[in-house]
């Protein structure tokens, strides 16, 4: 059983989002993603500055047996990418909920973060799909 | 590996196991109008004697000409082991193998291939080959749009001292991407590229700055100047090299400060015979840190669970069955046995090899150019230093001079006049180590009787 933090929001897809106290929002795949995914080999973070949508793929995660987009729960300017992760991939696999963050975002409007699941409704989702 | 079809009865223990009547019944979900037709233009089938006979003929047709042009195909010595061996059973198939474990010398023939590649480039990287050159250039100018994440105009500068065929396949394949490919100016003295050419492009947002060397006319570009002004720019940079060329020049991974961060080119002058006009291969090479962006197949080294090293395919997370249409190539034909015949040519000539190869061709470009440069009515385009190829310049069309020099066996030259007009009437020649000086002779004097006859009439 994977581990869904009560404190976070997520996506179906599989991303988790942290609303910070400075107003930004830390992004990152959750720990089923990680075990589904197995051990992480290379992460494409984005560039700071970058300007994403909503659901727009902008980091791909790379393990040993497939490479997947990673989609931003809001819209807003990139702050940072991790950039840990380019000489440590496996943080994710380790840490997913904190070392193994992937960037930061300043979101356009906060009422998306709200809009996204919460652990949940995340739960119930995982438990959709394994059935 | 033996390759067993299906027996007919297979066939029909098959379709009865899905409950398909027939092999056409699969295909009945795509709607009629969607169907190929039969190919009415294909002439009926040939017997093998039949076919044989007609290719003997076509072959003959060719006759056996003295061939002066070059233009991205050279004729170079192929020594008879190469296609001896490339022809064996065990390498007989043009696709990657993906059983590891079934296909440990042709993975172990790619790895060395590419260790020879990345050697002769000068770069970290190669991957198992490409289509040809001109789409190993269009899939490079996709790869730095991908790498150089800080660009966003995917604008790219070309020379136009860039094989112009190349150019057109560029826009064929990355124009329809939404591409921009910004044509540079050669300067019509040198005839090279010139970085006071670029002055107009700085402070814009550019990609990547595409250098070819030597370039189409066979004048060596100042590949240092062009490279770090490119960088100082934050441009990548694209090489396109003659591999052959790479025995006596300074590799793309040492041009400039910093070196060339994409390199690319056809590889047919490394074991390839003309053949028609192909099948050719490209070959790409890169720095360590644009791996991930480069398209096609890579075998890597390893250790199998008993620590044995072994080969296998790599990086293949990256590529279209898995990452479907966002792999970094949808286009990535490995041409196997030519590569084949490109590592076993390589390994047979050796550095030492090549590099008297390379140097044998400047040598007989040199001695072509001067019997050539002093027919009267001809002159030599451009002076600067040069491998293989040259401008010469007619007092006249140079479509009858062609012709007239085919009566007599020659085959002069590529008439490039259409897609440079204002060099003029311009024939572009070459000579490889293929041409002894006794050619060279006998193409002088028919030269100077055409030039002569056709000034007469």
């Amino acid at each position: 059983m994977s581990n869904v933090p009560a404190d976070l929001r997520f996506l179906k897809s599989h991303e988790w989002a942290r609303l910070e106290a400075d107003g930004t929002i830390t992004v990152g795949i959750s720990d089923h993603a990680q075990q589904a995914l197995g051990d992480l080999v290379f992460v494409e973070t984005p560039e700071a500055g970058r300007r994403v949508a909503a659901g727009e793929a902008c980091a791909v995660v790379e393990s040993v047996k497939a490479a997947s987009d990673v989609y931003s729960p809001v819209g807003g300017e990139v702050v940072a990418g991790n950039a840990d992760l380019g000489g440590q991939p496996e943080l994710i696999n380790q840490d997913p909920y904190g070392a193994g963050w992937i960037m930061r975002i300043r979101p356009d409007d906060k009422s998306q973060f709200a809009a996204l699941l919460d652990a949940k409704a995340y739960e119930a989702a995982l438990a959709a799909e394994t059935h | 590996m033996p390759f067993i079809p299906h027996t007919a009865d297979d066939v029909r223990e098959m379709l009865a196991a899905i409950g398909a009547p027939d092999i056409q019944a699969l295909f009945d979900e795509i709607p009629a109008e969607l169907r190929a037709r039969a190919l009415d233009a294909i002439p009926p089938a040939l017997s093998e004697m039949e076919i044989g006979r007609l290719m003997s003929e076509r072959a003959a047709a060719d006759g056996q000409r003295l061939n002066f042009i070059g233009a991205g195909a050279y004729e170079h010595h192929v020594p008879a082991a190469v296609w001896a061996i490339v022809t064996r059973g065990e390498f007989y198939s043009a696709y990657t193998p993906y059983q590891a474990e079934a296909s440990q010398g042709t993975l172990q023939l790619l790895y060395e291939f590419q260790s020879m590649m990345a050697s002769l480039t000068g770069m970290a990287a190669s991957n198992a080959s490409l289509y040809d050159g001109a789409t190993a250039l269009a899939e490079a100018c996709l790869m730095a749009v991908r790498a150089h994440r800080k660009s966003k105009s995917q604008r790219i500068l070309v020379p136009a001292a860039v094989n112009p065929d190349y150019r057109a396949v560029l826009q064929a394949i990355a124009g329809g991407q939404q591409l921009a490919f910004e044509l540079l100016p050669y300067d019509p003295r040198g005839g090279v590229t010139t970085p006071a050419s670029l002055e107009k492009y700085r402070g814009e947002d550019i990609t990547a700055l595409v250098i070819q060397q030597p370039n189409f006319f066979g004048n060596l570009e100042d590949v240092d100047a062009l490279t770090d002004w490119a960088h100082a720019a934050g441009m990548l940079v694209i090489a396109v090299v003659n591999p052959m060329s790479l025995a006596v020049l300074k590799p793309p991974g040492e041009w400039g400060a910093k070196g060339a961060d994409i390199v690319c080119g056809e590889g047919q002058p490394l074991g390839v015979p003309l053949s028609s006009g192909g099948p050719y291969f490209g070959f790409m090479t890169t720095r360590m840190e644009h791996v991930r962006q480069m398209p096609g197949r890579i075998v890597g080294r390893t250790v199998d669970l008993d620590g044995k090293p072994g080969f296998t395919l790599t990086l293949q997370a990256r590529e279209q069955h898995i990452r479907r249409s966002k792999a970094t190539s949808n286009i990535c034909t490995n041409q196997g046995l030519l590569v084949t015949a490109a590592t076993i040519y390589m390994s047979l000539v050796g550095p030492q090899g090549l590099a008297k190869i390379a140097s044998t061709c400047i040598q007989r470009t040199a001695e072509l150019v001067a019997a050539l440069g002093n027919v009267p009515g001809v002159r030599v385009a451009f002076n600067g230093p040069r491998f293989h190829e040259a401008v010469l310049l007619l007092d006249r069309p140079v479509r009858g001079v062609l012709e007239a020099l085919a009566a007599r066996g020659i085959v002069g030259g590529l008439d490039i006049s259409g897609e440079y007009p204002s060099l003029g009437n311009a024939l572009l020649v070459c000579a490889t180590e293929t041409r002894t000086p006794a050619d060279i002779a006998t193409y002088a004097r028919a030269l100077a009787e055409v030039m002569q006859s056709a000034a007469a009439a």
